[in-house]
C-alpha cells in the first residue's frame, strides 16, 4: 500500500513553506539593507520570545483548558540552562573558536534549556495536575516563583548561596549569540511543531480531555499522561524561549521572570483565543510590539493589558479568533475559488 | 454456548452508609444482549460506573474474558474492551462529529511523537485509514453526512447515535448503554433499535441495556436483570420478568410516569 500525503494538505504544506520564506527573504532585505536598527531587530526579538511563549502556553492554557500561571519559572530554567553551558563552553573552548559557528553553541544550550525545563515540567506538572481551575493557576504560580527564587540564590547562577538568605546578582556575561535570522527559524519550526502537535492524535486527546475528561477516559484515554504530556510541551517550548532570551539580552536576572511575567503571557493566549495558535502569535506580536510604539506610556502597559483584555471578554469571550485558524492555502483558495470555499464554510 | 464475556461477582458499592449497589451478579456471553432495569435511583448507572473503572468496588469482583479488572482506571477498562456510553451525552463538544470518533480510534494507532511531529508516513496513513473508519461508523448511525459539524450542534437524537458510535471505535467487547434512547420520540427510538440490531450483526458485541422503557427492553433483550434499591429482584428470560411480582410491585405506577422524563 502506497501512503501519499492527501493532495489538499501536500499544496497547502507547499503553500506555507513559500510564505514562511517570503516572510524570511523580507527580514533578510530588511537587515542586509541596514533598515532594521538593533533597536527595531530587538522589538522583532522580543516578539519572536513572545510567540513562541504564547503559542506554546496555549497547548496548557487553551487546548487543555487549565490555566497554568508558571511559565516564566520554565523560562528561567530553559534561559540559565542554556546560558550556563554556553559560558561553560566557551570558557573550556568547547565547539569555540574559527570554522564553528557560534550558532552551534547557541542551539546546544537553547536545546539544552529546553529539555531541561520539559524535565521540570514533567515533575511540577504530575502533582500539579490533579488539581484544576483556580487551585492548578495558585498551585502554578507558586511553583514558578519557588523556581525563580532557587534560581536567585543559586551560586553558579550568579546568586550568593541559601545560606546567605538573599538574593544575589546577576548572571552577566552571556554572548549574545542570539541570531536573528537563527532566531526566525526556531520561532518558524517551534510553531510548526506545536501545529502538528495538536493536529495529531495527541492534540485530539488534549482537547478531548478539556471537552470532557470523564469522556475522554471511556475513551480509552490516559487523562494524566495527556495532561502531564501537554504542560510538559508548554514547558519544553518556554525553556527554548528562555534559551534565546538569555542570549539576546547577554545577562539574567531571575526577577525577570516573575509572576507578572508569566501572566502576561497567559493574557496572550486568552486575548489570541484558547485554541488558537494564529491568535496566540497575533496577540503575542501585538502586545508585545505595542508597547514598544506606545513606549513614553509604557508604565501603563498593565493597564492597556487589562482594558483591552475586559474589552475582549465582553465582546468576544472566546478571544480575539477563537479557535479559529489561518490557512494560507483556504485563504488563496477562497480568492480564486469563490464558490468552493463558500460551501465549506457553511460546514461549521 | 458461547464465550463469557462479562461476569460479575457479588459486586458492590456503598457510598457513606447508602448501599448504592449491592451483591449484583451478572454473566454476559458474546453476541448477547442483556437488559438492566430499574426504577429511578435503582443503582443502574453506578453499576456501569463500578464496571467501567469510574468507581471502585467496596465489594465483590468483576473479570472480562475472565481477567480481573478491579481496581483498573477508567481507560485500562476501556482498553480492555468495556466501552460506555453515559445517560447524561458527553461528547467532546468543541470537536467535529468524526473528530469525536477518532478520539476513541487514538489507542489503536500506533505513530508515536515523533511520526506525530514530523508527520511520518505512518501518520498519514493511519490518520486516513481511521479516518475511513470512523466515516463507516458513522453510516450504521445515518451520521455520515454531518461528519464535519461540530458535535455540540447535532440534534439530540443524533447526539445520542454519535455516542455510541464513538464507543464502538475503542473496539470493545462489552458495549454498555446507559438509557440510549432517553428522550427520543418514537421514530427515532425505532431508528435506534435497528442501529442496535445492526451493531450486533456486524460486532457480534455483547450489549448490556439499561432502559427505563419497560416495552422496549422487552422487545429486544434476551435477559433482564431487574434491580431496585441497589438489590437484584430478579433475573431471566423477558417474559419471565414481565410476570414476576416483585417486578410488578416495583415498576407500580411509575409506567405512565416515565414518558415525560
Ligand atoms: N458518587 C455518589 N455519591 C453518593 N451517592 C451516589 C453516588 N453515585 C450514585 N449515588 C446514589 O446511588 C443511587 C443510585 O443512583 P444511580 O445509579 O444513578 O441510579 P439509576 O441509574 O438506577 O437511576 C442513588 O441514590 C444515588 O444518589
Ligand atoms: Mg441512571
Amino acid at each position: 500500500m502506497t501512503v501519499k500525503v492527501p493532495k489538499e494538505k501536500g499544496k497547502a504544506i507547499i503553500l506555507n513553506l513559500i510564505g514562511v520564506l517570503i516572510l524570511f527573504l523580507i527580514l533578510v532585505i530588511l537587515n542586509e539593507s541596514g533598515a532594521l536598527s538593533s533597536y527595531v531587530s530587538g522589538v522583532l526579538m522580543v516578539c519572536g520570545i513572545a510567540i513562541i511563549m504564547a503559542s506554546s502556553l496555549n497547548i496548557t492554557v487553551g487546548y487543555l483548558g487549565q490555566i497554568a500561571l508558571g511559565g516564566c519559572g520554565f523560562m528561567a530554567i530553559g534561559a540559565y540552562t542554556a546560558a550556563l553551558i554556553t559560558k561553560a563552553m566557551e570558557a573550556g573552548n568547547i565547539l569555540v573558536g574559527a570554522g564553528v559557528p557560534n550558532t552551534l553553541r547557541f542551539l546546544i544550550g537553547t536545546i539544552a534549556g529546553g529539555i531541561l525545563a520539559a524535565i521540570f515540567g514533567i515533575l511540577v506538572g504530575i502533582p500539579a495536575l490533579r488539581l484544576r481551575g483556580d487551585y492548578l493557576a495558585i498551585i502554578t504560580l507558586g511553583f514558578g516563583e519557588i523556581i525563580r527564587v532557587i534560581i536567585q540564590n543559586l551560586k553558579f547562577a550568579g546568586g550568593k548561596g541559601f545560606s546567605e538568605g538573599q538574593a544575589g546578582q546577576a548572571l552577566v556575561g552571556i554572548n549574545r549569540l542570539a541570531d536573528i535570522y537563527v532566531v526566525f527559524w526556531i520561532v518558524v519550526i517551534s510553531v510548526a511543531l506545536l501545529y502538528t502537535f495538536i493536529r495529531s492524535r495527541y492534540g485530539r486527546a488534549i482537547i478531548a480531555i478539556r471537552d470532557d475528561d470523564i469522556a475522554a477516559g471511556a475513551s480509552g484515554l490516559n487523562t494524566t499522561f495527556y495532561k502531564v504530556l501537554a504542560f510538559t510541551v508548554s514547558a519544553f517550548f518556554a525553556g527554548i524561549a528562555g534559551g534565546i532570551f538569555a542570549h539576546y539580552i547577554g545577562s539574567l536576572n531571575a526577577a525577570t521572570f516573575g509572576w507578572l511575567k508569566s501572566t502576561e503571557y497567559v493574557i496572550m493566549v486568552v486575548f489570541g483565543g484558547m485554541g488558537s495558535l494564529t491568535g496566540s502569535i497575533l496577540a503575542a506580536i501585538v502586545l508585545s510590539a505595542l508597547p514598544e510604539l506606545l513606549r513614553s506610556f509604557s508604565e501603563y502597559r498593565m493597564l492597556a493589558y487589562s482594558v483591552a483584555l475586559v474589552l475582549v471578554m465582553i465582546f468576544k469571550p472566546t478571544g480575539l479568533l477563537g479557535t479559529y485558524e489561518f490557512s494560507l492555502y483556504r485563504v488563496l483558495n477562497r480568492i480564486f475559488h469563490e464558490k468552493k470555499a463558500g460551501k465549506k464554510q457553511e460546514v461549521k | 454456548m458461547a464465550e463469557v464475556i462479562l461476569q460479575a461477582k457479588h459486586l458492590g458499592i456503598s457510598f457513606g452508609g447508602l448501599k448504592a449497589v449491592d451483591d449484583f451478579n451478572i454473566e454476559i456471553r458474546a453476541g448477547e444482549l442483556m437488559g438492566l432495569i430499574g426504577p429511578n435511583g435503582a443503582g443502574k448507572t453506578t453499576v456501569f460506573n463500578l464496571l467501567t473503572g469510574v468507581y471502585t468496588p467496596t465489594e465483590g469482583a468483576f473479570f472480562l474474558c475472565g481477567e480481573k479488572m478491579n481496581g483498573k482506571k477508567t481507560y485500562q477498562v476501556v482498553q480492555a474492551g468495556i466501552a460506555r456510553t453515559f445517560q447524561n451525552i458527553r461528547l467532546f463538544k468543541s470537536m467535529t462529529v468524526i473528530e469525536n470518533v477518532m478520539v476513541a480510534y487514538g489507542m489503536s494507532m500506533k505513530y508515536k511523537m515523533p511520526g506525530a511531529l514530523f508527520r511520518s508516513r505512518t501518520y498519514w496513513r493511519e490518520e486516513a485509514e481511521y479516518r475511513e473508519k470512523a466515516m463507516e461508523l458513522l453510516k450504521i448511525f445515518g451520521l455520515e453526512d454531518k461528519a464535519d459539524f461540530v458535535a455540540d450542534n447535532l440534534p439530540y437524537g443524533q447526539q445520542r447515535k454519535l455516542e455510541i458510535a464513538r464507543a464502538l471505535a475503542t473496539g470493545m467487547k462489552l458495549l454498555l448503554l446507559d438509557e440510549p434512547a432517553a428522550g427520543m420520540n418514537p421514530t427515532e427510538t425505532a431508528d435506534l433499535l435497528r442501529c442496535i440490531n445492526v451493531i450486533r450483526e456486524q460486532f457480534g458485541i455483547a450489549i448490556l441495556l439499561i432502559e427505563h422503557d419497560m416495552s422496549l427492553v422487552m422487545k429486544i433483550c434476551e435477559r433482564i436483570v431487574v434491580i431496585d434499591y441497589g438489590v437484584t429482584i430478579a433475573t431471566g428470560l423477558p417474559e419471565e420478568i414481565a410476570s414476576n411480582q416483585r417486578v410488578i410491585t416495583a415498576y407500580l405506577g411509575a409506567d405512565e410516569e416515565e414518558e415525560g422524563a
